[in-house]
């Protein structure tokens, strides 16, 4: 069992709802001690976003906060690298497309780019645009480096299909709450429980709802069917409209009292 | 017309959608269940007598094809006396080969009951082209342009209005071509169920390099035939632009088991491609996976997709499609750069020569030809594809050349 799923089971089986913000690495100065707070604050694992210049499954307020990380300098082997000096209590995921991770470690392909995470103690990694067709040498080299790889699923795909990528995940599965890019929304999708109750009945690993959470009371409702949930633009949104990184932990607490008034 | 035209070769992809290491399927989940469903209705339709009767009827009666073989006497003066033919694709309904593309593709909509059709559009003559099909198809229509290209192509903004389509300006990003992919892919993954996702060159995830480049293998199968017609011989070689690639990977079609017939595709070498001002992505570019496919890409050291410029908005485009990447590698195709400036002038000398103004597009193919002229010398026999006309480009000739009104 990989690190990242130990820790995750753990934590469900210790009744909690697990929370897991992103983080776009470099969106401000010091997007580090957003990582350390939000770990303080009770995430569960922290995802960590290595801007990509056309992320086609992230809505403007990702691709903002990329844009944003990318002018002020931010290129993702250094940002990779700040993360090696962080000593913290809960696992990293790092979250980037393929072809950042394709070009990390020049002429070391996928498989160099998943020593590297190891090499900085990162425990979990999703490539969204690697789909199972793509994925055979990324999931061995995933697990020869001992980083999670954790796949979506999408509500669009068949039962036959999720079960495959139920099976093929590890540390968690990322179940998509809509068929929608990353981003703040209004209302949860219904799709979003039915996705996750679906999942649910096919793994034993923690099934764990992302795309579009915006607010503790969607937080909560998604929390109903899964384990736990992903928290990005919400996150992302107050740094790039100037909110200090304070401030964004303070939300992160607030999300995590939230979840712990679910109970398991 | 040819019923062969959409049959399966030996040069197709396998069944994930790989030419060697190339290709394949570099996309979200969420968006897995649209492409199979697409692969799994072309694979059908390329082989249905009723789809094909279909398409071959529309290339006729509403595209106007066959598109003619022109010779070039004059123009060929200038490229070492070799001669010269040009597949008239400016001559097809829209001004260029991109109808043959779009009446595939929102055929196969219909067949897929879908009713809403989206597309992204540099220039706007893929747009143009997708919204003629909508307007022809009863289909909704939406495209995508960057801001940047609404600024610069605000005529064909018009057109597309004008034929029923909204178009929707893209602010993310670079504002330009790529961004407007990006766009129509989020909306794809958002509106699946209903719409098509009408991507207009020979890129992108499988099954679009095949079904792109089959629905235009018909300018190689008929520029084959008419060569033969009028010249007695196959040519030395074909001479394509390759932006994204689709003109040229159509009409290379035509001739790819002739092993005597060079395929040379001519990529926009803009200012240079020892500066970072241009779009040659097989000259220049590196391997890596933009909008759904591996192939070579422009790109820094860390991945991030670089910006491409020419003088052709139909051509700046990072990225290209997965099928000539394998071509380049295995040597069946070669590559060229042609300068903004060369291009330019092969513009001015086809429109003045021949009495045919070319697309700046096609201009750098032209602009190929007269070098690969002189190459071969009077013995020569160059196919050029004039994969489209220059009248969206008065704006830019008028700037390049100074052709404001006399005074």
């Amino acid at each position: 069992m990989t690190v990242l799923e130990h820790h995750l089971r753990t934590a469900r089986a210790d009744g909690r709802r697990l929370l897991i913000p992103y983080v776009m690495a470099g969106v401000v100065p010091d997007w580090l001690d957003l990582v350390r707070g939000a770990a303080e604050a009770g995430a569960d694992a922290v995802e960590i976003g290595l801007p990509f210049s056309d992320p086609m499954l992230d809505g403007p307020t990702v691709q903002q906060a990329a844009a944003l990380a990318t002018r002020r300098g931010g290129r993702p082997r250094p940002l990779l690298d700040e993360l090696a000096g962080l000593d913290l209590d809960v696992p990293l995921v790092v979250m980037t497309y393929a072809n950042v991770a394709l070009t990390l470690t020049p002429s070391h392909g996928v498989g160099g780019f998943l020593d590297h995470l190891a090499a900085v103690g990162v425990q979990g990694v999703i490539v969204p645009d690697l789909p199972l067709e793509e994925s055979s040498e990324y999931l061995a080299r995933a697990a020869e480096a001992s980083v999670a790889a954790v796949l979506l699923a999408a509500p669009a795909c068949g039962d036959d299909r999720c079960r495959e990528i139920a099976r093929a995940s590890s540390g968690f599965v990322y179940c998509m709450s809509s068929m929608r890019t990353t981003g703040e929304r209004n209302a949860l999708a219904t799709t979003a429980r039915e996705n996750a109750r679906r999942l649910k009945g096919m793994t034993e690993l923690p099934v764990v709802t992302g795309f579009g959470i915006s607010t503790v009371e969607h937080a909560v409702e998604a929390c109903v069917d899964a384990d736990g949930v992903v928290v990005g633009s919400a996150f992302m949104r107050m740094l790039v409209d100037g909110a200090p990184v304070a401030e964004v932990v303070d939300a992160v607490a607030a999300f995590r009292r939230a979840l712990s008034s679910v109970g398991g | 017309m040819s019923r062969g035209q959409l049959a399966p070769t030996p040069h197709d992809p396998d069944e994930r959608g790989h030419f060697g290491p190339w290709g394949g399927r570099f996309m979200p989940e969420a968006l897995i269940a649209a492409v199979d469903e697409l692969a799994a209705f072309y694979e059908k339709a390329r082989v249905d007598p009723e789809f094909l009767d279909e398409f071959a009827r529309l290339l006729r009666d509403f595209a106007g094809r066959p598109s003619l073989l022109t010779e070039a006497p004059k123009f060929a003066a200038h490229a070492g006396g070799a001669r010269v033919f040009l597949k008239r694709e400016d001559l097809n309904h829209t001004g260029s080969h991109k109808i043959n593309n779009v009446l595939g593709q929102a055929l196969l909509t219909k067949r897929m009951g879908k009713k809403r059709v989206i597309a992204e559009t540099g220039a706007g003559q893929h747009g143009v082209a997708t919204a003629t099909a909508c307007a022809l198809m009863g289909l909704e229509c939406v495209v995508y342009m960057g801001e940047v290209d609404t600024e610069r192509q605000a005529l064909n903004v018009a057109r597309m209005r004008l034929l029923g389509a909204r178009v929707i300006p893209v602010t993310n990003g670079s504002r330009t071509l790529k961004d407007a992919i990006n766009e129509a892919l989020r909306d794809w993954v958002a509106n699946v169920d209903d719409t098509h996702y009408l991507l207009g060159t020979a890129a992108g995830p499988h099954p679009f390099p095949v079904l792109v480049r089959d629905f235009h293998r018909i300018i190689g199968i008929e520029a084959r035939e008419q060569i033969l017609e009028k010249a007695g011989r196959l040519p030395d070689v074909v001479a394509a632009c390759v932006g994204g690639g689709s003109n040229a990977i159509g009409i290379f079609h035509g001739f790819i088991d002739d092993p005597s017939v060079r395929l040379v595709g001519l990529e926009p070498g803009g200012d240079g491609i020892d500066t970072a001002r241009h779009g040659a992505t097989l000259t220049a570019g590196t391997p890596g996976s933009l909008h759904g496919a591996m192939s070579y890409v422009l790109q820094d050291s860390d991945g991030q997709i670089a910006e491409a410029h020419s003088i052709s908005a139909g051509l700046d485009y990072p990225g290209v499609g997965p099928e000539h990447a394998h071509l380049k590698d295995t040597g069946r195709a070669e590559y060229r750069p042609v300068p903004d400036a060369q291009a330019m002038e092969a513009f001015a000398l086809l429109s003045r020569e021949e009495g045919i103004i070319p697309a700046v597009e096609s201009a750098h193919a032209l602009a190929g030809a007269l070098v690969l002229g002189r190459e071969l010398g009077p013995e020569g026999l160059i196919l050029v594809n004039l994969s489209g006309r220059g009248d969206k480009d008065m704006d830019t000739a008028i700037k390049w050349f100074g052709l404001g009104v006399e005074s």
